[in-house]
C-alpha cells in the first residue's frame, strides 16, 4: 500500500515506473475516506485539485524529467498556511470565509517541487494550544487512541502522517506545537531555526516565535522537505539570507565523538516516569553509538513558560488586531457602530482561548505593565537563550524529553494553566529561536508513543538530523503505526 | 487680564509623503489619484499572514531630509508597533519608530519680518500611511463610511518640531521653510492639495515668563498654508477667551472646519489613547553603516537657506526675489542658468518673477520643464534689449510670442523687422515730419505743457509702429524742438 | 480565587482596549482565568535582569531591505472577495462615530 511508504520509499517506486503519481494520490485519498471520519484530520481535501497535479506529475516522470525527491508526493497543510482559491480558516470562526488571493511561499516552494495537495489540516484556533481541541470547527483525534488527543496546535497536521493519511506535512510551532504533536503521534517533527523557512503567508500567531516545519515518517524525509522549503525569501524579512546546507550530505554521518548535552532541568518532578525512562534510554543508545554525553545545566528553564505566555500572548494581541469585521472574515451583526460591530464580531469569531490570550497580551502591552511584564519577560529570554549559548560552547547538540507526558484523554486538561505545563521542555527552544526535532523514542506500556527532542545551534540543523537519524536508524520506534482498522480498498 | 498677557507655544508635526514609486513596506504603486483599491496588495491591506519588507530608498531620503535640518542620524534606529484601531489602519496597527528613531536633534531657521529665529527639530522618523475614508457625508453623522486602502503603505516621513514657534506667522514660515527644504532635496513633492504634506499643530497658552507649558490642544490634518494660519489664530484666540472667563483648558484633538472657520473637538474618547509600542518583530533593526550617511551627506544639493542667502549675497536680489526663486529647485536652477548666459542677475529676476510666472501653468519643477523658453532663450532676449536692438516695451511682445512658438528671440525680431529703429538719420527726419504734422502741439510746448513732448515722442513711435529707440527719439526731439 | 492578580476594572479596561465585547459573566470567569495565569507568570519578578537586554529578534539580522522596484498589485476584485461588505470598489464599514 502507497500511502505506508516514507517519502523516499515512494520517490523510488516512482522512479523505478512502479506506482505513479496519481496511484499514490488516489491510494491517500482512500485512506482518508476510509479513516478521517474517526481521525479527523482534515478540514478540507481537495481531491480533484490532488489529482491534477497527480496528473501533471505522472506526464513529468513518464518524460523522464521529474522535478526533484518531492515530486509527485502527497502533502497536506495547516490550515492557516495561505492557499490561493482554497479556504484559509486557521481553526477560527473568524476566518471561516476567508479564501486568501494569494499562496504562502512554503507552500509555493512545495508545489515547484512538485508535491500534490491533499488538504487542509485541522489546528487550534490561530495555533493557540496543545490539544487541537481549541479548534472551532472540531477535535482531531490521536491515531494511537482515538480517545486521546494528537498534540496541539498543530493536531491534524500530526496525525495525518501518523495515520498514513498524507505522507508529509506542515506543520507551524511557537511553543512545540509541531514538536510535541510528533511526541503524542509517534512521528517526526521538526520546528527549524528561527528564520530558515520564510513565514510570508503563514498566518501570524506571534512573529518572533512562528517557524513552519515539517511532519514526516522519519528523520531522512523531513531533510527532504525541509531542502524544499528553506532559505531565504525576499518577502520575509526575518527569514535570514543563511545558505541552505545539503541537508542529506551529512545525514549518515553518524554521532561517534559528537558530544551531547543532557540538561538537568529538564527531568523534572511530576514528569512521566516512563517518558523518562525512555528518554534516558535514548540518550543510552546514542553513548552506545559512540557519542560523548554529558550533563549540561539550562538554569533558567523553569522561567521559559512564564516568559513565552507573555510573549506569545503579547505578539498575538497584536498580530490579531486586524481581525475586526471590515476587511474579511466574520462580520457580527446588531452592533450600532464600527466598535461595537468590531467588539460582537471578535466576541463571536474568537474562542475562549484566543480571547484569553488577546487580553493577557494587551495587559502586559498596556501603559503601566508595559516593562513590568513584556519588558521583564523578554529579558528573561535572553537568559534562556544565554543558557544555550554557553551550553552550546562544550556540546555540539541537547537532547532531552519533548514533552513531561502522553497523550492524554480528549477533555481532560480543562484548566489553561494545567494545558500551558505540555509546552515546558519546547518553549525555552522556541525562545532562543533554535533548531529542535522530537523523534520517536518508545512506547508507554498502554501503547501510547513516547517522543525524544534534539536541539542544535542556529542553522546547525544538519547536526541536529544526524543525531536524530543515527537514533532513529538504531531503534525500530519508527516503523510501527497504528492499527486503525485497515481500510476497505 | 488680556490675551497680550498670554505667550502662545506651537509645535508642528509634519507628515510629508516620500516621493518613492513603491510603498514603504511592499512594492505597490505610490501615485496619486489612482482608481480606489487598485493599489493594494495583500501586504499593505493586512491580510492574515502578510510580512513588511523596507523599503531602502525611503530610509535613504529619510537620511538625506535628516542632515538638510541638521539632525543626528541614528546608526542604529528600528521600527516599532503603534495600536490603534480606525478603519483606516488595515492591521489597527501602524508600523511607525518609537524609541529609536532615525534622526533627532535638528533644527530650521525661519526668517520673518527680517529676523532670523531657530526652530528646533526633536526628531524625524519613518512609517507607513493610512488609507483613506470617504464618510457619507460628514464623519459626525455619517452612518457609514467607505475605506480606500490605495494609501494604506505609503511612505511618511514625520518630523516633530520642539514647541520652539510662538506665533502663527512663525508656524506658517516653518512649514514653507520645511516644505523648500524637502521639495528641493527631492524627497517629497510638497504638494498639499494632493496629502503629500499634512501637518497638525500643538496649541498652548501660558502667560508670560512662566516656564511651564500650559495644557496643549492638537489640531490635526492642516493641509494648506492658509489654514494652518486661520486655525492657529482661532485657537489662540479661542484659548485666550477660555483662559481669561477662568475656564481649564481641555487636553484634546481637534479638528479646522474651514467653512465655518473654527477648530471643533472631536469626540472626546473616554480614555486616552494607549498605543502598546513594541519593537517590530518583522523587521530587523537598522545599523546603517556611516559610510552610507556620509555618502549621502556629501551628494545633498544646496539648500535653500543657503541658496537664498548666495542670491542675494553673490546677485544682490532681495531677499524677497530671492525667496520667490528659492521656492522650487527648477525655477532656482532655471535663474541661475540665465544668468550664466546673461550676467544681469536683477534684470534676470525681474523677467522671471514677472513675465515668465505670469506665463508658467505653475512654479513648480514640472512646469519649469515644460517651459517653451530654455534659460538661453530669456537670456538671448534680454541681450536683444540690453544692445538696444529691441525696446522694453517690444521685448514683453517679443516675449509673449516666444512663449507661445518656442522660437528663440531673434528669429522673430528678424522675421517680424521689430528691430528698434535707432539710426539718428532715419529718425531725425521722422520726427521732422512730426514737428511739422503738429505745429499747435509745439506752442503748447513753447507755453510749458509737459504732456505735449509726451504726445509727439508717443507720435513717433506710432509713425514708427513702436520701433523708435524711445532714447533716441527723446534726444533727437530736445535737439530740434528749440529749433523749430 | 485568592487575591486576585487583575481587578474587574483593568479587565473591562483591556477588553475595550482589545475591542472584546465581554458579557458579565464572560468578565468574571475572564478575571479568574487571567488571574491565575498571571499569578504563574509572577514568578518572573524574581528573576534578575539587572543590566539584561530584551530580545526582540530571536536571531540577530539587520539591515534587511528591498529596492524601490514596483511589484504588480491584486486586482481590485481579489482585494474585494473577501470583504463582508462591499460598496461599489470600497470596503464598507457601519458609522465611525458612536451616537
Amino acid at each position: 500500500m502507497l500511502a505506508a511508504l516514507t517519502l523516499d520509499a515512494l520517490g523510488a517506486r516512482f522512479r523505478a515506473g512502479e506506482a505513479t503519481p496519481s496511484d499514490a494520490a488516489r491510494d491517500h485519498l482512500a485512506r482518508i475516506e476510509a479513516h478521517d471520519p474517526r481521525v479527523r484530520a482534515f478540514v478540507a481535501v481537495t481531491r480533484d485539485l490532488a489529482l491534477a497535479q497527480a496528473a501533471e506529475a505522472d506526464a513529468r516522470f513518464k518524460a523522464g524529467k521529474p522535478l526533484g525527491p518531492l515530486d509527485g508526493v502527497p502533502i497536506a497543510l495547516k490550515d492557516l498556511f495561505c492557499t490561493r482559491g482554497i479556504r484559509t480558516a486557521v481553526g477560527s470562526k473568524i476566518l471561516e470565509t476567508f479564501v486568501p488571493p494569494y499562496d504562502c511561499t512554503a507552500y509555493q516552494r512545495l508545489r515547484a517541487a512538485g508535491a500534490v495537495l491533499l488538504g487542509k489540516l485541522n489546528m487550534d484556533e490561530f495555533a493557540m494550544g496543545s490539544s487541537t481541541e481549541n479548534s472551532a470547527y472540531f477535535t482531531t483525534r490521536n491515531p494511537w487512541d482515538l480517545d486521546r488527543v494528537p498534540g496541539g496546535s498543530s493536531g491534524g497536521s500530526s496525525a495525518a502522517v501518523a495515520a498514513d493519511l498524507a505522507v508529509a506535512t506542515l506543520g507551524t510551532d511557537t511553543g512545540g506545537s509541531i514538536r510535541q504533536p510528533a511526541a503524542f503521534c509517534g512521528i517526526v517533527g521538526l520546528k527549524p531555526t528561527y528564520g530558515r523557512v520564510s513565514r510570508y503567508g503563514m498566518v501570524a500567531f506571534a512573529s518572533s516565535l512562528d517557524q513552519a516545519g515539517p511532519f514526516t515518517k522519519t528523520v531522512a524525509d523531513t531533510a527532504r522537505v525541509l531542502q524544499v522549503i528553506a532559505g531565504a525569501d525576499p518577502m520575509d524579512s526575518t527569514a535570514a539570507a543563511v545558505p541552505v546546507p545539503d541537508y542529506m550530505a551529512g545525514l549518515g554521518g553518524g554521532v561517534k565523538g559528537l558530544r551531547i548535552g543532557i540538561p538537568r532541568e529538564y527531568f523534572i518532578d511530576g514528569m512521566d516516569p516512563e517518558v523518562e525512562r525512555a528518554v534516558r534510554a535514548a540518550v543510552e543508545v546514542l553513548r552506545g553509538l559512540g557519542a560523548r554525553t554529558e550533563e549540561v545545566s539550562l538554569p533558567h528553564t523553569e522561567y521559559g513558560l512564564a516568559a513565552y505566555y507573555l510573549i506569545g500572548p503579547a505578539e498575538a494581541s497584536s498580530n490579531l488586531a486586524r481581525y475586526d469585521g471590515v476587511k474579511y472574515g466574520l462580520r457580527a451583526s446588531g452592533g450600532r457602530d464600527l466598535v461595537e460591530m468590531s467588539s460582537k464580531t471578535r466576541a463571536a469569531g474568537f474562542g475562549r482561548e484566543v480571547q484569553r490570550r488577546i487580553m493577557l497580551g494587551t495587559y502586559a502591552l498596556s501603559a503601566g505593565y508595559h516593562d513590568a511584564y513584556y519588558g521583564q519577560a523578554q529579558r528573561v529570554r535572553t537568559l534562556v537563550a544565554r543558557d544555550f549559548q554557553r551550553a552550546f560552547q562544550d556540546v555540539d547538540a541537547i537532547v532531552a524529553p519533548t514533552t513531561p507526558g502522553v497523550a492524554f484523554k480528549v477533555g481532560e486538561k480543562a484548566d489553561p494553566l494545567q494545558m500551558y505545563l505540555n509546552d515546558v521542555f519546547t518553549v525555552p527552544v522556541s525562545l532562543a529561536g533554535l533548531p529542535g526535532i522530537s523523534v520517536p523514542a518508545g512506547f508507554t506500556r498502554e501503547g501510547l508513543p513516547i517522543g525524544v527532542q534534539v536541539v542544535g545551534r542556529a542553522y546547525d540543523e544538519a547536526t541536529v538530523l544526524r543525531v536524530a537519524h543515527a537514533y532513529e536508524q538504531a531503534t525500530d520506534w519508527h516503523t510501527r503505526k497504528p492499527a486503525l482498522e485497515a481500510a476497505p480498498r | 487680564m488680556s490675551a497680550a498677557d498670554y505667550e502662545t507655544v506651537i509645535g508642528l508635526e509634519v507628515h510629508a509623503h516620500l516621493l518613492t514609486r513603491t510603498k514603504m513596506f511592499c512594492g505597490c504603486a505610490t501615485t496619486f489619484g489612482a482608481a480606489p483599491n487598485t493599489q493594494t496588495c495583500p501586504v499593505c491591506q493586512g491580510m492574515p499572514g502578510s510580512l513588511p519588507v523596507i523599503n531602502r530608498r525611503t530610509v535613504e531620503f529619510g537620511i538625506r531630509a535628516a542632515l538638510a535640518i541638521g539632525c543626528r542620524v541614528n546608526l542604529q534606529n528600528r521600527f516599532a508597533r503603534k495600536h490603534y484601531y480606525y478603519p483606516d489602519m488595515p492591521k489597527n496597527y501602524q508600523i511607525s519608530q518609537y524609541e529609536e528613531p532615525l534622526a533627532e536633534h535638528g533644527s530650521v531657521e525661519i526668517e520673518l519680518g527680517g529676523e532670523r529665529r531657530t526652530i528646533g527639530v526633536e526628531r524625524l522618523h519613518l512609517e507607513e500611511d493610512v488609507g483613506k475614508l470617504l464618510h457619507e457625508g460628514e464623519l459626525a453623522t455619517a452612518r457609514s463610511s467607505q475605506v480606500d486602502y490605495n494609501r494604506a503603505g505609503v511612505p511618511l516621513m514625520e518630523i516633530v518640531s520642539r514647541p520652539d514657534l510662538r506665533s502663527p506667522e512663525e508656524a506658517v514660515a516653518y512649514l514653507r521653510t520645511l516644505r523648500a527644504i524637502v521639495v528641493f532635496l527631492g524627497v517629497c513633492d510638497g504638494n498639499m492639495e494632493e496629502g503629500s504634506l499634512r501637518c497638525d499643530a500643538n496649541v498652548s497658552l501660558r502667560k508670560r515668563a512662566v516656564a511651564i507649558l500650559g495644557t496643549k490642544v492638537e489640531i490635526k490634518n492642516l493641509n494648506s498654508f492658509r489654514h494652518v494660519q486661520h486655525a492657529l489664530e482661532y485657537e489662540v484666540r479661542r484659548q485666550g477667551q477660555a483662559l481669561d472667563a477662568g475656564e481649564r483648558i481641555v487636553q484634546e484633538t481637534r479638528l479646522w472646519d474651514p467653512e465655518r472657520l473654527r477648530t471643533v473637538s472631536m469626540r472626546s474618547k473616554e480614555f486616552a489613547h494607549d498605543y502598546r509600542y513594541f519593537p517590530e518583530p518583522d523587521l530587523p533593526p537598522l545599523d546603517l553603516p556611516a559610510a552610507s550617511v556620509d555618502e549621502i551627506r556629501a551628494g545633498l544639493p544646496e539648500l535653500p537657506a543657503a541658496r537664498r542667502r548666495r542670491f542675494v549675497e553673490a546677485h544682490g536680489l532681495t531677499p524677497y526675489e530671492a525667496d520667490l526663486l528659492c521656492q522650487g529647485r527648477g525655477l532656482a536652477d532655471y535663474f541661475e542658468a540665465a544668468v550664466r548666459a546673461h550676467p544681469k542677475p536683477k534684470a534676470v529676476a525681474n523677467w522671471i518673477l514677472n513675465e515668465l510666472l505670469r506665463e508658467l501653468p505653475g512654479d513648480d519643477d514640472k512646469a519649469i520643464a515644460a517651459c517653451p523658453i530654455p534659460p538661453a532663450g530669456l537670456a538671448g532676449l534680454l541681450a536683444l534689449v540690453d544692445d538696444g536692438t529691441i525696446s522694453g516695451k517690444m521685448a514683453k511682445d517679443v516675449f509673449e510670442k516666444m512663449y507661445r512658438t518656442g522660437e528663440d528671440a531673434r528669429s522673430i525680431v528678424t522675421r517680424e523687422g521689430l528691430a528698434q529703429v535707432a539710426d539718428a538719420g532715419e529718425l531725425g527726419a521722422v520726427v521732422d515730419q512730426v514737428l511739422a504734422a503738429h505745429p499747435q502741439v509745439i506752442e503748447d510746448w513753447r507755453g510749458g505743457k509737459k504732456a505735449a513732448l509726451g504726445f509727439l515722442v508717443g507720435q513717433v513711435m506710432k509713425s514708427t509702429q513702436g520701433k523708435a529707440n524711445p532714447a533716441l527719439v527723446n534726444r533727437l526731439l530736445g535737439e530740434k524742438l528749440p529749433k523749430v | 480565587m485568592s487575591e486576585p492578580r487583575i481587578s474587574r476594572e483593568d479587565v473591562q479596561h483591556v477588553a475595550r482596549l482589545a475591542r472584546l465585547e465581554l458579557s458579565a459573566e464572560d468578565l468574571v470567569r475572564m478575571q479568574a482565568e487571567l488571574s491565575n495565569i498571571l499569578a504563574y507568570i509572577d514568578k518572573l519578578r524574581s528573576v534578575d535582569t539587572a543590566g539584561v537586554p530584551p530580545t526582540s529578534h530571536a536571531v540577530p539580522l539587520t539591515n534587511v531591505m528591498r529596492e524601490d522596484e514596483p511589484r504588480p498589485s491584486l486586482p481590485l476584485a481579489d482585494m474585494l472577495a473577501n470583504a463582508p461588505d462591499a460598496a461599489g470598489d470600497f470596503f464598507r464599514v457601519p458609522r465611525i462615530v458612536e451616537e
